[in-house]
């Protein structure tokens, strides 16, 4: 490298001044030093509804599926396939958020990105877990492996996913070297476990102008990769019902279809996630109103996206009515399931769409809770696309018990459901723990920058 | 196992004229026998039966020959259906030279439930799992409703063998898709790719698991089945009696109806039977406008409905709702 451009680059690192540098880091890494009672009960609260949840998965593999769970030969993808569906949707915020804000030069992502990966790497974690839960034979899960066959979407969807959570990983670690580094220097008085973790963790950083440049390259040809694997996750496991035979789900549209209803629940996610860590951790500073201002622009435009393919779902075979379909499309517009879909549609599309166009709107508490809405209506979305229609193939159904007609989650299911959320959020919560959950170098690197968008927001 | 065979169709040993026997040797080629198939008439069955063959080689017998030539060869020449050593084959391996067949005449169907009950028994199954299912079904508000009974229809192009990740669903060499419970991972993609609601899985209902511990499979020659449904957490289905047609037995359900509704047969023969009539397969498809359900999606079933036209009954609406029970 030349004399000049380290000279260029150390002249930039100096217009940030050591104590303001110091400053951000007493104020990023605070929230590792201590955690509070309220943060404790929070943790303790999580881990009492995962071992609820281990509990039940222990109940349902141990007694008979046809007591503990409300699954039958006419639905028998319940609950569990809506939300392994859910959380493979809600990893895709890390695609979103950093990725394609990094690629395409919108700065404000840089608080940001972290909060996205560690979300990501969680859900699609706990979508392994989902998908696991719905085996009828989860002792042969290995069998994919020694008998695995091509020809299976599942395989498919098996290979993408695991490709993926390998590169969320890498993509969450590389960006965390530097920042470990700083963990060791910064917070000394931490356990010596801990210091030590970071210190192995941070395989030798030492922040020369060589490391640095490796570090951005690598990251941003993760950053590329990250996107095309995240687009493929999705699309398969829209595939997974696209493939078969049955009308409910016979539709081109329906990878598209998923992949930005990911993006939207992805949003609604971070929204969330922003919301609550700047509450918690007082990070006003730093998650500021400018970047709700900026995700409730994004959520309009996620809406708008997702309400499209909406309405080329519906919209399209509504219009034929053919007889394959119309007994499906009927109960859900007007009949039995019609409160369910038109509310999910309501908060789930119709209201993001339009709300935070008023600037108001776009102010952390009521996005927040317009968010709330959309995230728990993105739950149902995707129960109301998995379930209902498999009530009503292609021969009557006829001679089986009332039970087997309407499929109703059994308290087992539930259980297992909520467990996984609390998973979710444990990992996320004790991440943020150990970990400093913004990015300091990056934040730092923004501001050093001078990056305009953030420094003359008003 | 002869046995089996001659007890079953005493009637139609007893009914079938020698110039219907003539007949039916036609399809019969020489040395390899129809297997699987048991249209096979009495005479033949004597001819054939295991006492004759222990006896010395050099008595001959006459046979008709495909081309309608009786022949003279030696007795040892000639195999028994049964005698066929397909003890070897395993699950996936389909009997040679075989290409199963099933064809439900519609006109017939009177809702007896009797192939559902006989599916049942054979494959340990308590309601409410029927692999067997009698529908009512009526296409048009004019248009008259019927009895609809139907297994899995064993598709050419089976969309359920494609999606299964594991391999577990397969489809053989005779025609048979077979699922191999063993393999199974339970994921139920097969259930959703079935266009037909085909498939059934097992949860593990407490009351059919007691049963098949009770009645543990191949307990009996008359209950005996390869395919093994009682495997908590996989999924089963109609497997058109693997076990039978191997010993030259029809399906369960074809032998339990008692009106003939069901046909059972070779298409590489040409041949399908209720165990009482035989037809020429192309023939009775031609003649009867025979169809296959849902064309359109491209499975290419091998079960095949000649539509109820002069039927044997009126249509009579069913006087009991069936598996009310959980």
């Amino acid at each position: 490298m030349s004399k000049e451009t380290i000279k260029k680059e150390s002249t930039q690192y100096e217009t940030f001044t050591q104590e303001e540098y110091m400053i951000m880091k007493d104020d990023l890494l605070r929230p590792m030093r201590k955690i509070r009672l309220g943060g404790k009960i929070w943790i303790a609260f999580l881990v009492l509804v995962c071992c609820a949840g281990v509990y039940a998965y222990y109940i349902q593999e141990t007694k008979s599926k046809y007591v503990t769970v409300s699954l039958r030969d006419i639905t028998f993808w319940g609950v569990y396939i809506s939300n392994f569906v859910f959380f493979v949707a809600l990893s895709l915020v890390g695609v979103l958020m950093s990725a394609v804000l990094k690629l395409t030069n919108f700065e404000w992502y840089r608080p940001l990105s972290r909060i996205a990966e560690i979300i990501a790497v969680a859900a699609i974690m706990l979508a392994g877990v989902s998908i696991v839960a719905a085996m009828g034979r989860p002792d042969r899960l290995h069998y994919l492996i020694i008998h695995g066959r091509i020809q299976s979407p599942i395989v498919w969807d098996i290979i993408v996913i695991m490709t993926y959570l390998a590169t969320s990983l890498v993509l969450l670690y590389i960006p965390l070297i530097p920042s470990l580094s700083t963990c060791k220097n910064h917070l000394t008085n931490l356990p010596k476990w801990q210091l030590k973790m970071y210190k192995f963790l941070s395989f030798g950083w030492e922040g020369t102008t060589e490391q640095w440049k490796i570090l951005k390259r690598t990251v941003k040809v993760l950053t590329v990769l990250v996107i095309p694997l995240g687009i493929s996750i999705h699309t398969v496991t829209a595939w997974l019902f696209a493939t078969t035979l049955r009308a409910e789900w016979d539709s081109a549209n329906l990878g598209a279809y998923f992949v930005s209803g990911a993006f939207l629940l992805g949003v609604s996610a971070m929204i969330l996630a922003v919301y609550t860590f700047r509450r918690a951790y007082h990070l006003e500073k730093y998650l500021t109103e400018m970047h709700f201002d900026k995700l409730g622009k994004v959520l309009v435009l996620m809406a708008l996206i997702y309400g499209y393919f909406n309405i080329n779902e519906f919209l399209v075979p509504a219009y034929k009515m053919s007889g394959l379909v119309s007994d499906k499309l009927k109960n859900l517009f007007n009949g039995e399931e019609a409160m369910f879909f038109w509310s999910v549609l309501l908060f789930g599309i119709i209201l993001p769409a339009i709300l935070p166009l008023f600037k108001q709107m776009r102010k952390p508490l009521p996005l927040t809770l317009l968010s709330l809405g959309v995230f728990i209506a993105g739950w149902f979305k995707r129960y109301l696309i998995v379930i209902p229609g498999q009530a009503d193939p292609y021969l009557p159904i006829q001679n089986v018990p009332e039970s087997w007609k309407h499929y109703s989650p059994s308290m087992v299911e539930w259980t297992i459901v909520a467990a996984s959320f609390a998973a979710m959020m444990l990992i996320v919560t004790l991440f943020s723990k150990y970990f400093p959950i913004i990015s300091v170098w990056e934040v730092a690197e923004g501001r050093l920058e001078g990056k305009e968008e953030i420094i003359n927001y008003k | 196992m002869s046995e089996h065979t001659e007890n079953s169709h005493k009637n139609e040993e007893n009914n079938t004229s020698d110039a219907n026997e003539a007949g039916r040797r036609k399809f019969l080629k020489f040395g390899v026998l129809a297997a699987g198939l048991t249209v096979v008439g009495g005479g033949l069955q004597k001819v054939f039966s295991d006492e004759s063959k222990s006896t010395l080689t050099e008595e001959k017998v006459k046979v008709l020959t495909a081309e309608g030539k009786v022949v003279e060869v030696n007795k040892n020449a000639i195999a028994h259906p049964a005698d066929n050593n397909l003890s070897h084959l395993t699950e996936r391996d389909g009997i040679p030279n075989r290409k199963f067949i099933m064809v439900i005449d519609l006109a017939r169907c009177a809702n007896a439930r009797k192939c559902v009950e006989g599916c049942q028994k054979m494959h340990n199954l308590l309601p409410p799992i029927e692999y067997m299912k009698v529908r009512k079904m009526q296409d048009t508000p004019l248009t008259s409703p019927y009895w609809f009974p139907t297994a899995c229809y064993h598709c050419d192009n089976p969309p359920c063998t494609k999606v299964c990740p594991v391999g577990a669903t397969f489809k053989r060499s005779d025609g048979i898709v077979g699922v191999d419970s063993d393999r199974c991972i339970g994921c139920k993609f097969c259930m959703a790719a079935c266009p037909y609601s085909a498939r059934t899985f097992n949860f593990g209902r407490p009351e059919q698991v007691q049963f098949n511990e009770s009645h543990p499979k191949c307990d009996t020659q008359e209950n005996c089945c390869v395919t093994n449904g009682g495997t908590v957490g996989t999924v089963s289905k109609c497997d058109f009696c693997p076990q039978h047609l191997s010993e030259g037995k029809l399906p369960a359900c074809i032998t339990a109806c008692p009106n003939g509704t069901l046909f059972f047969g070779d298409e590489l023969e040409d041949v399908v039977t209720n165990g009482e009539e035989t037809f020429r397969l192309k023939k009775l498809l031609k003649d009867r406008s025979a169809y296959r359900e849902m064309e359109e999606l491209g499975t290419k079933p091998r079960v095949y409905f000649l539509p109820p036209v002069k039927r044997l009954f009126p249509f009579e609406d069913a006087t009991k709702v069936y598996n009310t029970q959980e």
